[in-house]
């Protein structure tokens, strides 16, 4: 009897705790960047993106672990007019964290606020396909219609970036919609967010959200200090964590690192195929020439990228669409297979020739470049060294040249002084639509050749055809086809050499619940409003 | 003492000789990467284990001396001649002469110089030859870092041109440049000594901060700089302590020449 | 007749000696070398006659002023004696400095405008952005492209206290300098203190004893320490998890530890400090009263070099230790090109470096030279 009381009691105890824990305590991780500011619509680095995630209200979520859409602010949406027009059916009984109430007019004021050309905002950029006016309607507080001057393809997934702000307060940015609101800022050293009281999502059982009482980023660029405090219990997540950390912590507490696949972000390295570029006219022609840049394509040893400078932690890459994109990835398109005999054949059909260990073009210059890369990212540095000892079975003479940020992006986009550039891309949107402005050959991020007049060879112009019919229909399954010929024209011509898919890997503390993370950035806190943290007490016993 | 000094003699004599015969001695290439044993540990084949990329760390260890022990010197003595030369004249004409010189010289501590080796980069062709990189990552250190050094020698000639003997030269009739050569540049040796070896493991380590302006010694070239860089990867480190090799001979090296040629430190 | 150099000098005194007795007029023995000297014609004769005569002439401070300001300038002891010359020096000084900080500002700027990757922003590489947007932001380095503009009006600006608005931290930076300023100053104030605490504390023991054996182990860790750069120091600091403070005194420490050593070494091979030890004082009281009272200036100026070195060293131990300082922010400043923030943050070091290097200069000349 007494044994049964006493079995009883300790599980009401533990069920009781597991309520316990679930409720308070203060999340703690570190921001890579200082924010340069805390206006939603302007945010365009990893410090103010964070902060918009957790604190910003957004009528549409796209749930980073099912990639499907959720209904957030708005409980459902329509697009009419062949994606021209979205039509909103807003949540009912939503404050603001100061209490005051959330209705159509805030959404409007936030539309047209972000689409003011004078704001410059990247996400506003996002909406505008085309110049000319919003036209937004409200048509009771629970009920509005935007209309942009021309179809917004996958329009709805850009309303995840609108964090909606207050029509009628004067502290703007003081006012949130989301789980948390900013408490206090030290300028770099720390941000706090304390937990919304006003929050409007419940859990399954009726308990508000979120779980935590707060959160805590700290302002940490240093990754190893990062990951010593994470060592000693003082950080609770880490994002983006490097490949070599992340072995050192598997091997201290493998129940804390989680690899959760490919990413969204690739490698990639591309030649310059400027003609006004002050380089020699040889030069110029190996790099225009289809069989050379396929060449080197074929001579890089991209397993040994991932083994070497990702520790597995990242696969050989095929097209600018990584796996973790499950709609748009094409599954047929296999990476440039490395064969060096086969690219030294592709080389002497283009007239070159292997001569004593260098390799020699048609008139005999010895084919000798050098890719830039930025300095300080040492995976990026380490992938240059190594293709360097790959080409250099080729008799290819490569030499490695790290520049700091902006000199790189003067030589890229300004001057066009290089030869070759090893870089990455960083995606958010899924969609490519996005990418609009990197393949379009009239656009400035063209990499290869960009603002062009017209296009200069034909594939770009099939690019262009390609890309503007995907833009212009709004059946997904269409846009689809489209873009797969895209990405099959960049796998055989080969103007970007795509390196590597990087892994998502991140770290998470045992005292943290229900954390589940994923390819897609924010990768570990995605759910912030569910995450809950195990309480010392209950922890000790 | 005098076995000590010996025994310091000996060290630095077997590390400039391992340093050259680099070629014989190194067991692998120096950029050779053996992929398969990353980060490896000390084993006969490798016998202080390999570095992230595969490469052996004691040929890179072997080749970087030879990059460092050679060129950080030479760019040493090419500061070091040029703050004699400026710091020289600015305590030896004194008067209005010398304050423009020191405000030259205080200017050029505090300035951004960080944006004329970014010109000089952008104006450089992207494609030199490892030897050529080399030697103007040094040749630009030893342009850029005489201003230390020359504030030290000035007060020090001031000190001495001030100095009894001096004047006492003088009274006998020594003047101009006789004066100069005889009397004051003897003297200004152990301050000139000081400053030379002060400055040596300075542009070891200056030479690896230029690596990030893209002007340091371009891969797969190793040197004492961009190896000691490769100790910012902290948790590494603590699982292969022997990435500390470099540290190790800098101190053994550094110290043993400070202990073998003995400099006056003038600070003022 | 031109007169040889060293014989014109002593004929000249033996001559003026005659005709002036010892307790004569200041004037008239002036008078008198003056003469003497302008028969040689150089102008250096003149300036060491005078000097050499000083024993004899044995002028007062009024005697001395008289002479001129350019024999005060070449030798510290008149200097010394002439009071109302300091503030006369140091009204020269400061005009001196404001001049260089003005032209140092102007120069940094002008490094910045013309260095490569001015006017481009990282931003331009969202591929999100509109054509307009990408315009927009090459548009607003408008503002920075003609530096004598851009620095006329940052100065117009400064004088109204107001010091520009920060491109790549979108802060004004008054705020953050008056936020990062304090973390500096604790920063180099604590290793300051600590490395003199620890380099006094390593060059007493040897000077106190004055045994070559208590050297030997201080000396090889103060050669060891000085051979290692301040950013191997602040990186291997953060290996074994130390404090990033100590790091600094780990930099200032060995070159307080020598310099010390072979002053008080200096100072103790003076006469009167080898009299007082014939007479049986006690080595520590030598040490207490005879020695440091001397080098006590000396000690003092190499005080104020230490704060320059202290500052030096703080700017990559920032950096790397992650501290919120001036050095981290200057780094920042110049790898995103961002001009107004770079030419405070130019003008501030080249005022702190100015102005430590020219207090260690009025500290020192008093002292320098004559022993």
């Amino acid at each position: 009897m007494t044994r049964r009381c006493s079995v009883l009691a300790l599980a009401a105890y533990l069920l009781s705790w597991r309520a316990f824990a679930q409720q308070g305590g203060e999340l703690h991780f570190c921001l890579h960047s200082e924010p340069k500011t805390f206006n939603p619509q302007l945010v365009t680095e990893e410090g103010g993106e964070t902060i918009r995630y957790l604190t910003g209200g957004v009528l549409i979520r796209v749930n980073r672990s099912t990639q499907e859409l959720q209904p957030e602010l708005a409980v459902s949406w329509k697009i009419l007019a062949g994606g021209r027009k979205i039509e909103f059916v807003l949540r009912q009984g939503v404050s603001f964290s100061d209490g005051t109430p959330f209705s159509a007019e805030d959404v409007a004021y936030t539309m047209r606020a972000l689409m003011d050309t004078d704001l410059h905002s990247s996400t506003g950029d996002s909406f505008r396909s085309s110049a000319g006016p919003l036209d937004v309607k409200t048509s009771g507080p629970y009920h509005l219609t935007i209309t942009f001057p021309a179809p917004v393809p996958g329009m709805e997934r850009l309303f995840d970036q609108v964090a909606i702000l207050s029509a009628h307060s004067q502290r703007k940015e003081s006012l949130f919609l989301g789980p948390f609101c900013m408490a206090e800022y030290k300028a770099g050293s720390y941000v706090l967010l304390r937990r919304n009281p006003h929050y409007w999502k419940r859990d399954d059982a009726g308990r508000q959200l979120p779980y935590l009482d707060s959160i805590r980023l700290d302002i940490q660029k240093n990754r190893d200090l990062e990951m010593l405090r994470f060592r000693r219990g003082q950080l609770h997540l880490i994002n983006n964590l490097d490949p070599e950390l992340f072995d050192q912590l598997a091997a201290e507490a493998p129940s804390s690192v989680h690899d959760a696949g490919a990413s969204l972000d690739s490698e990639l390295l591309w030649f310059n195929q400027v003609p006004s570029s002050p380089l020699p006219a040889y030069k110029k022609a190996w790099f225009r020439s289809q069989g050379f840049r396929r060449a080197i394509s074929g001579a890089i040893n991209r397993e040994d990228l991932c083994r070497v400078v990702y520790r597995g932690h990242a696969s050989p890459a095929a097209g600018p669409v990584s796996p973790a994109n499950q709609f748009w990835f094409r599954a047929g398109l296999k990476q440039h297979a490395f064969d060096p005999q086969g690219a030294l054949g592709r080389l002497e059909q283009e007239g070159f020739r292997l001569d004593g260990g260098v390799l020699r073009d048609r008139d005999g210059h010895p084919v000798e470049f050098s890719v830039i890369t930025n300095a300080g990212n040492k995976p990026r540095e380490r992938m240059a060294v190594m293709i360097q000892q790959d080409l250099g079975k080729l008799g290819v003479r490569l030499n490695v040249v790290t520049l700091d940020f902006p000199s790189l992006i003067d030589r890229i986009s300004r001057s066009y002084d290089y030869e070759a550039c090893l870089l990455g891309f960083v995606n958010d949107d899924m969609d490519p639509n996005a990418q609009m402005n990197v393949w379009l050959s009239s656009a400035s991020n063209h990499q290869w050749n960009p603002e062009q007049k017209s296009p200069e060879t034909e594939w770009e112009a099939q690019i262009d055809r390609l890309m503007r019919a995907q833009a212009s229909v709004s059946d997904p399954r269409k846009r689809k086809a489209s873009f797969d010929k895209v990405q099959d024209i960049i796998w055989d011509e080969a103007p970007f050499l795509y390196l590597v898919y990087k892994n998502s890997l991140s770290a998470v503390s045992a005292m943290v619940q229900n954390a589940r993370p994923t390819g897609l950035r924010p990768q570990t806190y995605w759910n912030a409003e569910r995450l809950s943290l195990v309480s010392e007490v209950a922890r000790s016993r | 003492m005098k076995t000590l000094r010996q025994f310091v003699w000996g060290i630095l004599i077997l590390v400039f000789a391992a340093s050259l015969m680099a070629g014989l001695l190194a067991p692998a290439p120096y950029g050779q990467q053996f992929r398969d044993s990353t980060n490896a540990g000390p084993s006969r084949r490798f016998p202080l284990g390999t570095d992230e990329l595969g490469r052996d760390r004691l040929s890179r260890l072997l080749y970087g001396s030879r990059v460092s022990l050679l060129l950080a010197p030479a760019a040493a003595l090419l500061s070091t001649f040029i703050a004699a030369l400026i710091g020289g004249l600015a305590g030896y004409l004194g008067g209005w002469w010398e304050r423009l010189i020191m405000r030259f010289i205080d200017l050029s501590l505090s300035l951004p110089w960080l944006f004329l080796l970014l010109t000089v980069r952008a104006l450089l062709p992207l494609n030199v030859s490892p030897v050529a990189s080399v030697s103007i990552t040094f040749a630009l250190l030893g342009l850029l870092g005489w201003a230390g050094p020359a504030r030290v020698v000035r007060s020090g000639v001031r000190s001495l041109t001030s100095s009894g003997f001096v004047l006492q030269a003088k009274a006998c009739g020594c003047r101009g440049s006789r004066l100069l050569v005889m009397q004051v540049l003897p003297n200004l040796k152990p301050i000139l000594q000081a400053q030379f070896w002060i400055s040596v493991p300075v542009f070891i380590l200056a030479e690896a901060n230029l690596g990030l302006l893209g002007l340091g010694v371009s891969e797969p070239l190793p040197s004492w700089g961009n190896l000691l860089r490769g100790l910012e990867n902290y948790g590494a480190v603590r699982s292969n302590p022997w990435t500390l090799a470099p540290v190790l001979l800098l101190v053994i090296v550094m110290g043993s020449l400070h202990l073998v040629f003995p400099g006056e430190d003038y600070y003022s | 007749m031109r007169l040889e150099y060293g014989d014109g000098i002593r004929d000249a005194i033996t001559r003026c000696r005659v005709a002036w007795p010892l307790d004569g007029c200041c004037g008239g023995k002036i008078r008198c070398l003056t003469q003497a000297a302008a028969e040689v014609g150089r102008q250096e004769f003149r300036e060491d006659l005078l000097f050499l005569s000083i024993g004899w002439l044995k002028p007062t401070a009024g005697c001395l002023r008289r002479m001129g300001s350019r024999l005060a300038n070449r030798h510290g002891v008149i200097r010394d004696k002439a009071s109302g010359m300091w503030i006369h020096r140091a009204a020269r000084h400061t005009a001196t400095i404001l001049i260089t900080v003005l032209l140092g500002g102007l120069l940094g700027a002008t490094l910045l405008r013309f260095a490569p990757g001015f006017g481009v922003d990282e931003q331009e590489l969202d591929t999100r952005l509109s054509g307009a947007t990408i315009q927009a932001l090459r548009d607003s380095h408008a503002a920075e492209r003609n530096v004598l503009v851009f620095y006329a009006r940052y100065l117009s600006g400064l004088l109204r206290g107001d010091l520009g608005v920060s491109r790549s931290l979108q802060r004004p930076i008054s705020e953050l300098l008056s936020q990062r300023i304090p973390v500096t100053l604790r920063l180099v104030a604590f290793g300051l203190l600590a490395g003199w605490l620890l380099g006094l504390a390593l060059a007493l023991p040897g000077a106190i004893s004055g045994k070559p054996a208590h050297d030997i182990l201080p000396g090889f860790l103060s050669g060891a320490l000085l051979s290692l750069p301040s950013a191997l120091v602040a990186v291997l600091f953060v290996l074994i998890g130390g404090p990033g403070p100590l790091a600094i005194a780990l930099v200032i420490a060995p070159k307080v530890y020598r310099y010390s050593r072979n002053l008080l070494a200096q100072t103790s091979a003076m006469p009167h400090v080898l009299a007082a030890r014939a007479k049986g004082l006690s080595r520590l009281r030598i040490l207490l009263w005879h020695v440091l009272p001397i080098a006590a200036p000396q000690i003092i100026a190499l005080a104020g070099v230490s704060v320059s070195i202290a500052f030096g060293a703080s700017i990559p131990i920032e950096v790397i230790c992650d501290f919120p300082g001036i050095g981290q922010l200057a780094w920042q400043a110049a790898l995103a090109r961002d001009m107004p923030l770079l030419v405070n943050l130019t003008v501030l070091v080249t005022v702190v470096t100015l102005v430590a290097n020219s207090a260690s200069d009025l500290a020192v000349s008093p002292s320098s030279g004559r022993q």
